[in-house]
């Protein structure tokens, strides 16, 4: 850990550090009032940790359920409830929030900007996204359902039809997930346009589109390919209440309507949305693998080619959600093929990291080890993915366990290590203290233990026919010995998440100063104080290379000698 | 290690950055896009399956004079722009008032359809599939169109009140994106509608 002074010249702070001389009132209403991209950032962050813990009860409370056969911890009708609000939790209120949450923070500081492009429109969707999770969660008091009691919604993430029409669905429940979804939808969409403008329009001289980070690069792609899958989640919404609002027909089979449509619907936003919550996980690894590694990232324009492809390729996979609906064996074939081609840029990827670190000088820290269980993870993830776009393969594992085995090693073995790894990495930039690599090392072993216990076990309750959302089974299945193991694995992560929340509490008051560069790292960011001044850069930096910081600390061997 | 040139790029050189209100509509217009593009493909895939009347040809009449309206209304927004950018202030009253006159013409247009469907023949958004498509198609960009009339009215009362200057170039034009859009989704809208479901 090299903890050298390092300035741009000029760029540094030029102020004394502020006294925190404001009273609480004060302090409370600047964070309401905001428009800074840091602290609406850190608010991103904060708010999607908050649901992070809550979406995390709710799987607990599911795998209590699921100890062993006939447990009577949930009923029914509660067991609905709770893995439909962890899914949409997890998905909305956690997964986009948290990555626009360090995209927030982080693209204007790599690109040497004072803010976003729209610094209110920023703050506006911030509301918006928090107002979204507020009001879907407002539904365990507010949501009248079946017997007039409070109720969520309980109509599973994808909310299939017709279980969502008036008749099988009264009450509110339905009304708030998808009201919610809309208006935390709007919020997500402000801030893609928001990201986009600022990468487009907001970069300091020299910032050549090939000279920025690799992490810049990908939120701009994941931020493209948002604008296009999130609007048509909210067109379906918008359709879904005028169905259940107005008397349309549009999911209504006795009408005439069509309830595969929905499906469709659906899926055209739910597929290319794995990608909007993985490719920011790549983005983390981009950044923090080389800076582990020491070595400038491998490949840097293939792992921005591939980006874009995989960008792409994504909208046209939907339907491998579809195969046990019954399409034709053409539709199939083109579902099984395009899934398939998702691996070929994913694959570059992955060997664009192996080689980044190889012949690195490697530093285990914790960024670093979450970053490497990601590798691990995401490519098993990707195998089993291969595996379930066999459409005849499919037929015989869709809904059941392996599925949710295979879904969970994404966005938990690859994304959630990966936010896990950025926390690590960033928040000494952001409050000016080192998380404890104890209790960081700790929280990652407890964590990837407990990750494959579950997940791994998950795919052979899978095999053994276990389907999904079923809130009790048979004890004569020989599923009960499996399922003890996976809700064990799921307690272990739990006990991690804790430690990770003593550590960044205790972290923040106790933990050992920063400084601006801890990490001894490349990019723009760690070229100013930590935490950043309000305006960023007191000077606008100029940039050469890939690597600003690297020229500045080796003038006599830079980067822009070899980049062109 | 390939030696390709030793001579960095001067980095004082200014980039040349596309202005961020013209992105972001631009991006706004790519979502608001797919949205559309839903409602189309809705439409489409439900064309001639309503299980019981009205159908689309026995009710819809094709609103000539409603599409020489709107469509015409893109031309005078151009024109309001190209004015604005060479400081002719009144010219650019003259012709946004214009626009914001066909828009409302359009709405009006769109009422009096609306009203003769519900009232004369019986379809409303709950009657059947083509009811439902229908209205949410021609409702979702009617909405836009309102949205859109709005903020030129803003902009109105804001050149009435001399607010509005040659400065402010980008920012008419920007609004004007916008409004291009709109129009450009009603060819859509009109085609898919009147055209291909009559």
């Amino acid at each position: 850990m090299a903890d050298q002074v390092l300035t741009i010249p000029d760029s540094l702070s030029v102020s004394p550090p502020q006294i925190a001389d404001e009273t609480f009132l004060e302090r409370l209403h600047g964070w309401v009032v905001t428009v800074d991209h840091k602290k609406l950032g850190i608010l991103y962050v904060l708010y999607s940790v908050f649901f992070l813990f809550v979406a995390g009860a709710e799987a607990l409370c599911i795998r209590i359920q699921l100890l062993r056969a006939h447990n009577h911890f949930l009923s029914a009708a509660v067991f609905n409830r709770f893995f439909t609000m962890h899914g949409t939790t997890m998905v909305f209120l956690v997964g986009m929030p948290i990555l626009f949450g360090f995209a927030n923070y982080l693209i204007p500081l790599m690109i040497g900007a004072r803010d976003m492009a729209f610094p209110r429109l920023n703050a506006f969707s911030f509301w918006l996204t928090a107002f979204g999770g507020l009001l879907l969660y407002f539904s365990f008091i507010g949501g009248f359902g079946l017997y007039g009691v409070g109720s969520a919604p309980d109509v599973g993430w994808f909310a299939y039809a017709p279980l969502t029409a008036r008749a099988f669905s009264p009450g509110h429940s339905t009304d708030y997930w998808a009201l919610a979804l809309i208006v935390s939808g709007f919020g997500t969409l402000g801030t893609a346009i928001n990201i986009i403008a600022t990468v487009l329009s907001m970069r300091c001289r020299g910032m050549t589109l090939w000279r920025m980070p690799l992490f810049a690069w990908l939120m701009f792609v994941v931020s493209g390919l948002t604008l296009i899958t999130i609007t048509p989640l909210t067109a379906a919404q918008i359709m879904l209440l005028i169905d259940r609002y107005l008397g349309g027909h549009f999911f209504d089979t006795q009408a005439g309507g069509s309830a595969v449509v929905w499906m469709h619907f659906f899926w055209i936003f739910g597929h290319p949305e794995v990608y909007v919550l993985v490719m920011p996980a790549f983005a983390i690894a981009n950044e923090i693998i080389p800076v582990f590694s020491r070595k400038a990232i491998f490949g840097y324009p293939a792992m921005v080619a591939a980006s874009a492809a995989i960008a792409f390729v994504s909208l046209g996979v939907w339907a491998h959600h579809m195969f046990t609906v019954g399409m034709t064996s053409v539709s199939n074939a083109f579902f099984t093929l395009s899934t398939m081609l998702v691996g070929v840029p994913t694959g570059i990827k992955i060997f664009n990291w192996v080689a980044t670190m190889w012949g690195g000088r490697i530093r285990f820290a914790t960024p670093m080890l979450f970053c490497i269980g990601f590798l691990f993870q995401f490519l098993l993830a990707g195998l089993t993915g291969i595996m379930l776009s066999v459409s005849p393969l499919d037929w015989q594992l869709h809904n059941s366990y392996f599925v949710i085995a295979h879904f969970h090693y994404v966005l938990v073995g690859a994304i959630v290590f990966n936010i896990f790894a950025a926390i690590y990495y960033w928040y000494p930039k952001a409050t000016g203290r080192m998380l404890s690599e104890r209790l960081g090392k700790w929280h990652f072993w407890l964590f990837l233990i407990g990750f494959h216990i579950t997940f791994d076990t998950m795919h052979f309750l899978g095999f053994m026919g276990m389907p999904r959302s079923i809130y009790t089974f048979e004890p004569d299945r020989g599923w009960d010995r499996l399922n003890m193991i996976v809700s064990i694995g799921g307690f272990i992560q739990g006990v991690a998440v804790l430690i990770f929340a003593v550590n960044l509490v205790w972290s923040y008051y106790r933990g050992q100063p920063a400084g601006d560069d801890p990490w001894d790292a490349w990019t723009l960011e760690w070229a100013t104080a930590s935490p950043p001044p309000e305006y960023n850069f007191a000077t606008e930096p100029v940039v050469r290379s890939r690597r600003p910081l690297w020229d500045l600390k080796h003038p006599e061997d830079p980067d822009w000698r070899y980049e062109q | 290690m390939s030696t390709i040139s030793l001579v960095p790029l001067t980095p004082d050189q200014p980039l040349d950055l596309p202005s961020r209100g013209r992105v972001g509509m631009l991006s706004l217009i790519i979502g608001e896009s797919a949205i559309f593009t839903i409602f189309v493909v809705a439409y489409v895939f439900y064309i001639g399956k309503s299980l019981y009347g009205p159908t689309p040809a026995q009710v819809l009449e094709v609103p000539i004079f409603n599409t020489v309206c709107l469509l015409s209304s893109s031309f005078f927004i151009w024109l309001a722009e190209g004015s604005i950018e060479k400081n002719r202030m009144r010219r650019f009253l003259l012709w946004w008032s214009t626009t914001i006159c066909l828009g409302i013409v359009f709405l009006v247009g769109t009422a009096r359809e609306w009203l003769k469907l519900i009232y004369h023949d019986g379809l409303t958004i709950r009657t059947n599939l083509f009811g439902t498509t229908f209205y949410s198609l021609v409702g979702l960009h009617a909405t836009h169109v309102v949205v859109g009339l709005l903020m030129l009215l803003l902009v109105l009362v804001f050149t009435l009140t001399g607010h509005v200057k040659e400065s402010h170039t980008e920012r008419i034009q920007v609004l004007a994106l916008y409004w291009h859009f709109v129009d450009a989704v009603w060819v859509v809208v009109f085609t898919v509608v009147y055209i291909i479901g009559r």
